[in-house]
């Protein structure tokens, strides 16, 4: 037993961290550091920086383009990207319709959809959730009817995540209404540009817009766009949500964070004195970084008894209750070290490039940012499979109750 | 990167397992705990002969000469049994603490007796008023001729009425609250002014007063130099800790298995209530619980012994934070889904719930850790 990297994995560290600190944008990170939104063409722009360095397929094996690392390795290059403030990378296309359409796509799907995965050209978005089926994804209704070599798809996706910038959804549709709930679904890649699809922005309670309802109207899909056999979409539907959780621990997204709010702390003052040397604020604090030690631990064992199996098991379940909880209390923690101009409601506050007026000064600048992320990460114990779902997969999976 | 024991760790570790399962059934702990004793001598000595004793002395004494990993891998598998022997205090604790001294012939004799199990020794310490801070030490050592006279009052030694030899520490100089001025003497339990006020505990496990009334010890019984043995003192109790943070881990595994079992078993309503979604998230929850604390439990293992002084501190509170809360939570939730047999003496789950309870209270608890912890983080 032992924790350290070895020589082959801290010589990887240490080029991804140069390779970071070299090619990713400041104008990028100090948003990210800033706590201000990243827009598409900040995400678009690491995605083709990291593909001109052969990086783009993250995650993916060295057949389908990718660099082929290890879960390891990849585990580092997410921390290192993390801290370093690189913005998120997409994982629609990336971590979750590129791994189905790796394992059950056809050679001319693999050429066609893959490459653009990772050089940035195409943006994917996830047509999962209906208005009637969230946690019960089984029971949805979006109908595709074969009409010679087309389906023709009606129906309404919703908490669609930035959708409004993508090219091509992968969605779950019913081929067949007569079967089982899950042997009647069919995995469709749709062109966003098809006639057709229309889509509408939800406003969060945050005020910000990343998720959508996208309805479909007599939608024409080809045949050829349908991933594997009809009606054995659940099969890949649960395969991808796998993937879902791989990273979903976001050990290095919480380091980060865990950083900045100490910073502030140190920043702000209560009563006059700083408020990192106030003793209830201060266990608060060492009590997420606790919690984040053992995550981080919790994570490199899960990645390290998975070494040879590609999917994670229903461990990852585990990471993804735990850190969500630890990002949500970081965030409630920051939003609470602000103090009361965590009040003060500027959306204006998290766009990029916004400038303080010296004359019209409301807090600090940290501070405008910090109630709306933490209303914003409110999402992070919902998506992705409830924590809830979360807990029926340990007990069903893990404990066989 | 690797989180699997070597070969060696877990034939010892499997040896150990075997033994207990055997020798050390829920019905013997219960007849040893009854007895007049409290603990059992034949136990200690089969233990030595598994080689369990020397896990932490060197093998020009004896022993195994291994170090915190593989007292990770006995302590974890002894958490089930609740081992009511001394084994952290004399085998892990006191050990580590004499290997310092190990030049002093005498001591390298003592470490050949407790490899062999014949002898037992227990480190006492901690004073009434300190809590978590370990240079709050009042007892006296006033130096008398060749040797010192010692005063003072230990609260709640862990094992100090099992031990033949006590490891007492006892100010040469300064005042409570000063890191120097604390010396260490070795003393027969049955020296002339050794009081020892013995009691079981909530866990099950003995411990004593240990008032000094003008105790006369030689100077060539004391330990280390005069003065500056608080360093040793603490490496010594931060093996202990780790050593504790795995054994409490073991207990935790055995309530989370015995309350699966009983989740499957227990008919309500028609159905094991195991089918009830309530349960089933309370026990995902020991579960996540669990697996945090087996994390730390080895962190600590790996960083009990480091040289980077605030790292090993930072390492160790956060896992004396993490082991304590899952603890409480495991234990608590144990009783609770196992409704009313929770709360009787015959199932095992309320005995390893006091056991646990009782660990919490051992080298500092959860609150001082989190204060301890705090303070590292806004040094940094």
């Amino acid at each position: 037993m032992h924790f350290e990297l070895n020589d082959e994995e801290l010589a990887f560290r240490d080029s991804v961290r140069e390779f970071v600190r070299t090619k990713l944008p400041e104008s990028i990170s100090r948003k990210i550091f800033e706590g201000q939104d990243v827009s598409r063409d900040d995400m678009v722009t690491w995605q083709k920086v990291l593909a001109a360095q052969g990086w783009g397929g993250v995650g993916w094996p060295k057949q389908f383009g990718g660099p082929g690392w290890s879960a390891m390795q990849m585990h580092i290059f997410d921390e290192e990207s993390a801290l370093a403030g690189a913005p998120r990378l997409n994982p629609f296309g990336l971590r979750m319709v590129a791994p189905v359409i790796m394992a059950f796509g056809t050679a001319q799907q693999q050429q066609r959809y893959l490459p653009k995965i990772a050089s940035g050209e195409e943006w994917w978005c996830q047509g999962y959730s209906e208005p009637g089926s969230g946690s019960d994804l089984a029971s949805l209704k979006t109908r595709a009817v074969r009409d010679g070599d087309s389906y023709v798809v009606s129906g309404q996706k919703t908490w669609n995540t930035l959708g409004q910038f993508a090219d091509w959804i992968f969605c779950l549709v019913r081929t067949d209404p007569q079967a089982k709930l899950q042997e009647g679904i069919s995995f469709l890649l749709i062109s966003m540009k098809t006639p057709g699809v229309t889509l509408r922005p939800i406003k969060l309670l945050d005020g910000s817009v990343e998720v959508n309802d996208v309805f479909f109207d007599q939608v024409r899909v080809p045949i050829e766009n349908r991933i594997g056999d009809e009606n054995r979409g659940w099969t890949y539907a649960k395969f991808l949500l796998g993937h879902e959780r791989t990273n979903i621990a976001g050990v290095g997204i919480a380091k980060r964070e865990l950083r900045r709010l100490r910073r502030i702390a140190g920043e702000e003052r209560k009563n006059g004195k700083p408020l990192i040397d106030d003793p209830l604020f201060a266990a608060r604090v060492a009590q997420i970084e606790a919690d984040l030690m053992a995550l981080e631990l919790t994570t490199l064992r899960t990645i390290s008894a998975e070494k040879n199996k590609r999917a994670p098991g229903p461990e990852a379940s585990v990471l993804k209750v735990r850190g969500t909880e630890i990002q949500q209390a970081i965030s409630e923690l920051t939003m609470l070290a602000v103090g009361p101009y965590a009040l003060p409601w500027r959306r204006e506050a998290l766009e990029a490039g916004y400038q303080v007026d010296p004359n019209a000064e409301v807090g600090p600048p940290y501070a405008a940012t910090a109630a709306s992320r933490y209303f914003n990460w409110r999402k992070l114990s919902i998506f992705g499979g409830t924590n809830e779902i979360q807990k029926n997969i340990i007990s069903k999976m893990m404990v066989g109750l | 990167m690797d989180f699997e024991f070597t070969d060696e760790q877990r034939q010892l570790r499997e040896a150990l397992e075997r033994f207990l399962i055997k020798e050390y059934s829920f019905d013997r702990y219960r007849a040893i705990k009854a007895s007049p004793q409290g603990w059992d001598k034949q136990v200690w000595h089969q233990l030595a002969e598994l080689g369990v004793l020397g896990v932490n002395v060197p093998s020009e004494q004896g022993g195994l000469g291994f170090g915190p990993l593989e007292t990770l891998a006995i302590m974890d598998v002894c958490g089930p049994s609740m081992l009511l022997e001394p084994l952290t205090s004399s085998a892990v604790i006191a050990t580590t603490l004499l290997n310092g001294f190990v030049a002093d012939s005498a001591v390298s004799e003592l470490l050949r007796h407790l490899a062999a199990g014949e002898q037992i020794a227990v480190l006492s310490h901690h004073d009434a008023d300190a809590r978590s801070e370990l240079q709050w030490v009042s007892a006296s050592a006033r130096r008398a001729g060749n040797g010192y006279v010692l005063n003072g009052h230990k609260a709640v030694a862990l094992h100090a009425n099992l031990a033949d030899t006590l490891l007492i520490s006892a100010r040469t100089a300064g005042q409570p609250g000063d890191a120097r001025g604390i010396s260490l003497f070795r003393v027969p339990h049955d020296a002339a002014g050794v009081t020892l006020i013995g009691y079981p505990t909530m866990g099950g496990q003995l411990a004593a007063e240990v008032v000094l009334k003008d105790v006369q010890v030689p100077g060539t019984h004391r330990l280390g130099e005069e003065g500056k043995v608080l360093p040793a003192i603490e490496s010594a109790l931060d093996v202990g800790l780790a050593a504790l943070c795995a054994e409490s881990v073991g207990v935790m595994q055995a309530l989370f298995k015995a309350t699966v079992e009983y989740l499957r078993t227990r008919q309500q309503f028609g159905q094991p209530i195991g089918r009830f979604q309530a349960l089933q998230h309370r026990v995902a929850d020991m579960l996540i619980h669990l697996e945090q604390a087996r994390s730390m439990s080895y962190l600590a293992a790996m960083r009990c012994i480091s040289t980077d002084l605030p790292e090993r501190r930072r390492a160790l509170s956060a896992a004396k934070i993490i082991v304590g809360q899952a603890g409480r939570f495991i234990g608590q939730q144990a009783v609770q889904l196992h409704g009313g047999m929770g709360m009787t003496e015959e199932l095992n789950v309320s005995h390893l719930f006091k056991r646990l309870t009782a660990s919490e209270f051992l080298f500092g608890d959860t609150d001082s850790h989190l204060q301890k912890l705090a303070a590292l983080t806004r040094s940094t």
